[in-house]
């Protein structure tokens, strides 16, 4: 039921997110969706790809710091108020988002990526409130 | 003007009466009270009454840091513990501190000392002094402070921080003399500006400026923005804190306080006293003081001393500025840091990689210290907030380890220099020679 995500650490020196591209560009990995956190001397780069243990070796080969993390992937309409009311769902059962991401699907269908420190609880509830999870059929497990 | 003229301008065959005198009681002292003294000697079958003038020094052994703190804290004291009336310490490698004791004697002299080098620069017992050393177990603040009360001058023991305040009190206590780190003396000229002072507003005529490296450019730049005298000071805590020497008026070398502290300059290479002169590593001997006397001690400083007469009358040999360091030892805003200090605080955390780089650079007149460290695979998340607790946590630990604050900032693994040799764990962008 879960998103397998790619994070790599950025130091903030200029060229450090062509060089992530380069590395997937060479091994033939498509990029599906990405998020940078900057801070004053470093980022996080937080991506999905077509195939991400491919591009955990690739990455640590080019010589990245890498780590995997899933990721509560629900899938909404593309309209306002989509996200709102995922939200105010979460808000309402008190779950705390660390953070999050989207994209819109080749279906039309947008998809919000949430990291949350209890996963397993917040998928309970939001199967509870009929939510629409996706689960793209890799995780780390 | 002299505060000693009797010492400070007597003839260099007297002084050399007086340092053989007092050399010959000093290495009585050491060998009868101080272990490790007693050991050296024996070791080299070197009696105390082998020791006759001061032209025999070159017999005795060096004493070198580590030997302080291998007797930490007081093994190398020379008289009982209640005889000593003050501690001072400085960092030093291992985490443990370099500790000094001082007897009522020893103070006394020490401010002997700074009082000799307030008349250098310029102070009258009329005159007010503005201590802006941090006061503490640093001997910057007290040093000064003590110098001054023993001239009779006034004292405005302010310490560090706080510059606002610093610049009214200077303005309203009318301080003619300003005793701190060169940097700050350019940071207050800064300040001063910016609150809208104007010099008129202060009664300041010299600065005894000291405890890091400073160039000549500093020292204009010093004169002219502050339109004042900047005459540079040296000491270290282990010889006894500032005012082991000091510049006069003619700002041609400082003046070693010779009559206590006899200087020599060695080769690092073959540890033999060189010639006056040449350049090499600085080496004091303690000849009056109790606490802790100190046998040819390796300052680790170098430089070279002269001594041609000076036109202001003193007799003293002089110095020339500490150039270099001939250990890894960095001086941060007057503290002493060692890598070592630091790459054992890094060992120390599971998360940090041991790879490490320490750029130090002076940043609008003021030292900083940024301490590089690799990303690990074992430290990184894809939070912020983990990489940012662990950046503060290594933060806070070594601000207590180096009492000094230091920026930690996150490189990508691998991106510093492996060497097979010494790793150049340094970048000193501070401009010393």
């Amino acid at each position: 039921m879960l998103v397998n995500q790619v994070a790599v650490f950025l130091e903030n020196k200029q060229g450090r997110i062509s060089d992530f591209c380069k590395a997937l560009s060479s091994a033939d990995i498509n990029l599906i969706t990405m998020s940078i956190a900057d801070t004053t001397d470093f980022g996080i780069l937080r991506a999905i790809t077509d195939d991400n243990d491919k591009a955990i070796k690739v990455l640590k080969d080019a010589g990245f710091t890498v780590s995997s993390t899933d990721l509560l992937g629900i899938e909404v309409e593309d309209k306002p108020g989509g996200l709102a009311d995922v939200l105010s769902t979460m808000d309402n059962a008190g779950i705390n988002i660390e953070y999050l991401y989207s994209f819109v699907k080749k279906d039309g269908k947008a998809m919000i990526l949430f990291k949350v420190a209890n996963i397993d609880e917040t998928i309970e509830i939001c199967k509870n409130k009929h939510l629409k999870i996706i689960d793209t059929g890799i995780s780390i497990k | 003007m002299y505060f000693n003229k009797e010492i400070e301008c007597m003839s260099r065959s007297e002084k050399e009466a007086l340092q053989s005198e007092r050399l010959v009681d000093v290495v009585k002292r050491v060998y009868d009270n101080v272990k490790m003294y007693r050991a050296k000697m024996d070791a080299i079958k070197l009696k105390p009454s082998d020791i006759k003038s001061i032209k025999d020094i070159y017999k005795l052994p060096y004493t070198v840091k580590q030997d302080l703190r291998d007797s930490y804290p007081f093994g190398m004291f020379a008289v009982p513990k209640r005889d000593i009336v003050r501690l001072h310490a400085s960092s030093a490698t291992t985490g443990k501190l370099t500790v000094v004791g001082y007897t009522k004697n020893d103070l006394d002299m020490w401010a002997e000392c700074d009082a000799r080098a307030l008349v250098m620069a310029g102070a009258t017992p009329d005159s007010t002094v503005h201590v802006a050393y941090g006061y503490g177990l640093f001997t910057g603040g007290l040093g000064m402070h003590y110098g001054t009360e023993k001239l009779g001058a006034t004292v405005v023991p302010v310490s560090s921080g706080n510059t606002k305040r610093q610049l009214m009190l200077m303005k309203d206590f009318e301080a003619d003399i300003l005793c701190c780190t060169p940097s700050y003396a350019i940071f207050l000229a800064e300040e001063m500006e910016k609150e809208g002072y104007s010099l008129k507003d202060f009664n300041l005529k010299a600065g005894i400026f000291g405890a890091e490296a400073w160039t000549e450019e500093m020292r204009k730049t010093i004169e002219n923005r502050l339109n004042i005298k900047a005459i540079d000071i040296y000491g270290l805590s282990e010889i006894c804190g500032p005012g082991v020497a000091c510049e006069c008026s003619k700002q041609s070398g400082m003046h070693i306080q010779d009559d206590y502290f006899f200087p020599e300059i060695i080769s690092t290479d073959t540890l033999e006293p060189l010639p006056i002169g040449e350049e090499g590593e600085l080496v004091f001997t303690t000849l009056t003081k109790e606490g802790i006397p100190l046998i040819r001690y390796r300052t680790r400083d170098l430089c070279s001393l002269n001594d041609t007469p000076c036109a202001c009358g003193r007799t003293s040999i002089k110095m020339n500025k500490v150039f270099a360091r001939s250990d890894d030892m960095l001086i941060i805003r007057g503290v002493n840091v060692f890598p070592s200090q630091i790459e054992s605080v890094l060992l120390s955390n599971p998360l940090a990689s041991p790879h490490y780089h320490i750029v130090v650079d002076r940043v609008n007149n003021l030292d900083v210290l940024e301490i590089q460290v690799e990303m690990s695979e074992a430290l990184f998340s894809d939070e912020v907030k983990t990489i940012e607790n662990f950046k503060n946590k290594l933060a806070q630990d070594m601000a207590s380890a180096i009492s000094v604050s230091a920026k930690i900032t996150l490189v990508s693994p691998h991106s510093i220099e492996r060497s097979e040799g010494k790793a150049k764990r340094i970048t000193d962008k501070r401009f010393v020679k």
